[in-house]
C-alpha cells in the first residue's frame, strides 16, 4: 500500500443519482489516494458504471459534489473533465473502429493540443510539425502497450483483448492524473487478463492513479491497494482486499443472506 | 480513410487549366465547359457535405436552402441595391454561417439523426419563403437583372472565364477541406463519427466540432448559391427546392462520400448524367436516378472513389491465399 502520499485525487462527496424513482447511486461517500489502484466492486446494478459516468462527466448527478485534485468537477461536461486530467475506458469497447490503431491513440492527444478547424485548413505553420510531434508521441504510447507493430491495422480488426489494451492506451494518451477503467478484464481469457493487470500495474508504475471497476476479482484482489464495495447505490465497505475479502456484509451481498 | 498527397491536387489543378482549351478543340464536347461550371458549383456544396456526412457522420437534406440563400442574399442586394457583387457574396455567406448557428446549435447539442429532421423541415421552409416573399424573391417567376462578375474591372463575360473562377474556389475549398480532414481536427471529426462518448471522453467537444463541420458546409453552399445566380443572371425557387437537396445527396453517394475525391467525382458524374446524358430518359430521369443510387448503395457502398480500393482488394486477395 501507498500510504505517503496523503494528498485525494478525488473525492466522492454525498453523490445522489436518480433516474426518475431509482436511485442509482445514493451518496457512496469515498476518497480516492494519489497514485495508488482502487477498485469499485459490486454486485449487477450496484451503481458502479453509473458513477463512472458521474465522475467522467457523463451525467450530472442529483445532488453532491465530486472534487478533483479539491476542485468540484460535477456539472461540468465531460470533455472538460477531460482537459482537467482525468480520462477513462468503456465497460463495451467504444473504439474508433473507423480508424487506425495509431489514430486512435493520436486522437487520445487531443487535449493535449490546441485543434482549431480554421488553422488547420489553412494549414498554418507548426500545423504540420505538431502532428509529426504526437505521432511520435502516440508511437511510444503503443510501444508501452506492445501495440506499436499494429499501428497501422484498423481498430476493429483487433481480437477484443486487444482492443482492450488499445483503449487504456488511449485513455493514457492524454497524460492523465486519474484514469478510470470500466471492467478492464471483461470478456478476457487468463493471458490476455494477465497483460491487462501488468499493464494497469505499470500505469500505476508511472505515478498515475487508477480507480477501476472489475468483476473479476482475482485481478481485484491482486492489483488493487483499496476497495469500495457498492451495494444497491451504497457503499456497504471500503479497505484494503484483505479487509474486504472478510467483511461480512460483502460477503452478503454477493451470495444474498443466510451464508 | 484515403490519404490525400499533394500530386493528385496537382493533376486536378492541371485538368482544370486545360479543360477549356480541349473543349475548344473538339466540337462534340464544345459545350462541356459550360457544364463543367455547373459541376464546379455542385462539387463546392458536395465537398462541404462530404466532411460533413462522410466525416462527421452528420446528416443533412437542407442544403438547398443554404445554397438558395447564397443566391438570393447576391440577387437581392445587387439587382434592387446595386451592391457590390463581391460583398453581397459575403454577405449571403455571413447570413448563410448565422443561420447554420441557429439552426444547427440546438439540433447538433442531441444525438441521433435530430440534424437530418431539423434540416428537411428548414428547407422546406425556406423553399415557401422563396415563393411567397414575392416583392424581395419575386416568388415562382423569380427574378432576372442579376450582373456578372468583374475582378478589378476585368469582367467575367464568357463562359470560360466563369469556369476558371468556380474552379479556383473549388480548388482553393478543396485544399482547404483536405488540411482539415488531414489534421487533428479531422481526426475529431471521424472520432465524432464513431463514438461520440468516446469522443468527448477524450476531451473533444461534440457539438462544438459539429456545428464548426455544419457552418462551414453551409459557408460552402451559400459561396455556390452566390456563384450560380451572377452566372445565370437569374434566380427562382424551383433550382433550391427538396429534389435538389436529394440531388445532393445522390451525388455524394455516387462519389462515395468517406473522401473528399468522391464529393469531386460525385458532382462532376452526376452533373453530366443530368444536364447530358440522361436528357434520352426525358420524365423518367427520376427512376434512372434512383436506379443509380440503389446500384450505387447495393455494389459500390464506398461510392465511385472506393473503386481502386476495391479492385485492389480483389487483386491482392489471390496472392496472399497462395
Amino acid at each position: 500500500m501507498n500510504d505517503t502520499g496523503n494528498e485525494n485525487v478525488l473525492e466522492v462527496d454525498g453523490v445522489v443519482m436518480a433516474f426518475g424513482g431509482l436511485m442509482a447511486l445514493f451518496k457512496p461517500n469515498f476518497k480516492v489516494k494519489k497514485g495508488i489502484i482502487k477498485a469499485i466492486v459490486g454486485p449487477n446494478g450496484a451503481g458502479k458504471t453509473t458513477l463512472f459516468n458521474v465522475i467522467t462527466g457523463f451525467f450530472h448527478p442529483t445532488a453532491g459534489t465530486v472534487r478533483f485534485k479539491g476542485q468540484p468537477i460535477s456539472g461540468l461536461k465531460a470533455h472538460e473533465i477531460a482537459h482537467r486530467g482525468i480520462s477513462r475506458t468503456f465497460q463495451t469497447v467504444e473504439l474508433f473502429g473507423n480508424m487506425s490503431v495509431l489514430e486512435n491513440i493520436m486522437l487520445g492527444c487531443h487535449t493535449r493540443v490546441r485543434t482549431s478547424f480554421v488553422a488547420a485548413g489553412f494549414c498554418l505553420p507548426g500545423a504540420r510539425r505538431k502532428e509529426a510531434q504526437i505521432q511520435e508521441r502516440a508511437m511510444k504510447i503503443l510501444k508501452f502497450i506492445g501495440l506499436s507493430e499494429k499501428c497501422n491495422d484498423p481498430a476493429g480488426s483487433l481480437p477484443l483483448g486487444e482492443q482492450k489494451i488499445l483503449e487504456i492506451g488511449r485513455a493514457l494518451a492524454s497524460e492523465p492524473e486519474l484514469v478510470c477503467l470500466d471492467e478492464p478484464a471483461a470478456g478476457l481469457n487468463e493471458t490476455e487478463t494477465y497483460v491487462a493487470s501488468s499493464l494497469i500495474r505499470a500505469i500505476n508504475a508511472k505515478g498515475i492513479t487508477v480507480l477501476l471497476v472489475e468483476h473479476n476479482m482475482k485481478v481485484v484482489m491482486n492489483i488493487s491497494d483499496e476497495i469500495v464495495v457498492l451495494n444497491y447505490g451504497q457503499k456497504i465497505a471500503e479497505g484494503p482486499p484483505e479487509e474486504i475479502r472478510n467483511n461480512p456484509k460483502v460477503i452478503e451481498a454477493y451470495l444474498g443472506g443466510g451464508v | 480513410m484515403l490519404k490525400i498527397g499533394k500530386l493528385p491536387i496537382v493533376i486536378l489543378a492541371v485538368f482544370i487549366i486545360i479543360f477549356p482549351w480541349i473543349a475548344r478543340l473538339i466540337p462534340a464536347i464544345a459545350n462541356y465547359t459550360d457544364i463543367m461550371v455547373f459541376a464546379g458549383i455542385y462539387c463546392l456544396i458536395t465537398i462541404g457535405l462530404s466532411l460533413l456526412m462522410g466525416y462527421a457522420g452528420q446528416i443533412s437534406v437542407g442544403h438547398a436552402a443554404f445554397y438558395g440563400i447564397g443566391a438570393y442574399v447576391s440577387a437581392i442586394l445587387t439587382a434592387r441595391f446595386g451592391l457590390n457583387p463581391w460583398g453581397c457574396m459575403f454577405v449571403g455567406i455571413l447570413v448563410s454561417a448565422g443561420i447554420a448557428l441557429l439552426v444547427g446549435a440546438p439540433s447538433l447539442k442531441l444525438r441521433g439523426h435530430y440534424l437530418a429532421m431539423a434540416t428537411l423541415a428548414f428547407g422546406i421552409i425556406i423553399y415557401i419563403v422563396f415563393n411567397q416573399e414575392t416583392q424581395w424573391t419575386g416568388g415562382p417567376d423569380g427574378m432576372a437583372g442579376i450582373p456578372g462578375l468583374s475582378i478589378f474591372g476585368f469582367d467575367l463575360d464568357s463562359v470560360e472565364k466563369y469556369f476558371y473562377l468556380v474552379w479556383g474556389f473549388v480548388l482553393a475549398a478543396f485544399i482547404f477541406s483536405v488540411n482539415v480532414v488531414q489534421s487533428g481536427a479531422g481526426r475529431a471529426l471521424r472520432a465524432i463519427h464513431s463514438s461520440e462518448s468516446a469522443a468527448s471522453a477524450m476531451g473533444v467537444n461534440v457539438s462544438k466540432f459539429k456545428v464548426m463541420v455544419f457552418v462551414y458546409s453551409a459557408v460552402l453552399a451559400s459561396l455556390a448559391g452566390s456563384l450560380y445566380a451572377h452566372y445565370m443572371n437569374f434566380v427562382n425557387p424551383a433550382t433550391f427546392d427538396l429534389f435538389f437537396s436529394i440531388k445532393l445527396l445522390i451525388m455524394l453517394a455516387l462519389g462515395g462520400m468517406y473522401t473528399l475525391w468522391g464529393a469531386v467525382i460525385g458532382a462532376g458524374i452526376f452533373t453530366f448524367l443530368s444536364y447530358e446524358w440522361l436528357h434520352y430518359f426525358k420524365e423518367f430521369e427520376v427512376f434512372v436516378y434512383g436506379a443509380i443510387l440503389l446500384v450505387v448503395v447495393i455494389f459500390l457502398p464506398q461510392g465511385l472513389a472506393g473503386v481502386p480500393g476495391m479492385i485492389k482488394g480483389w487483386l491482392g486477395r489471390p496472392k496472399s491465399n497462395e
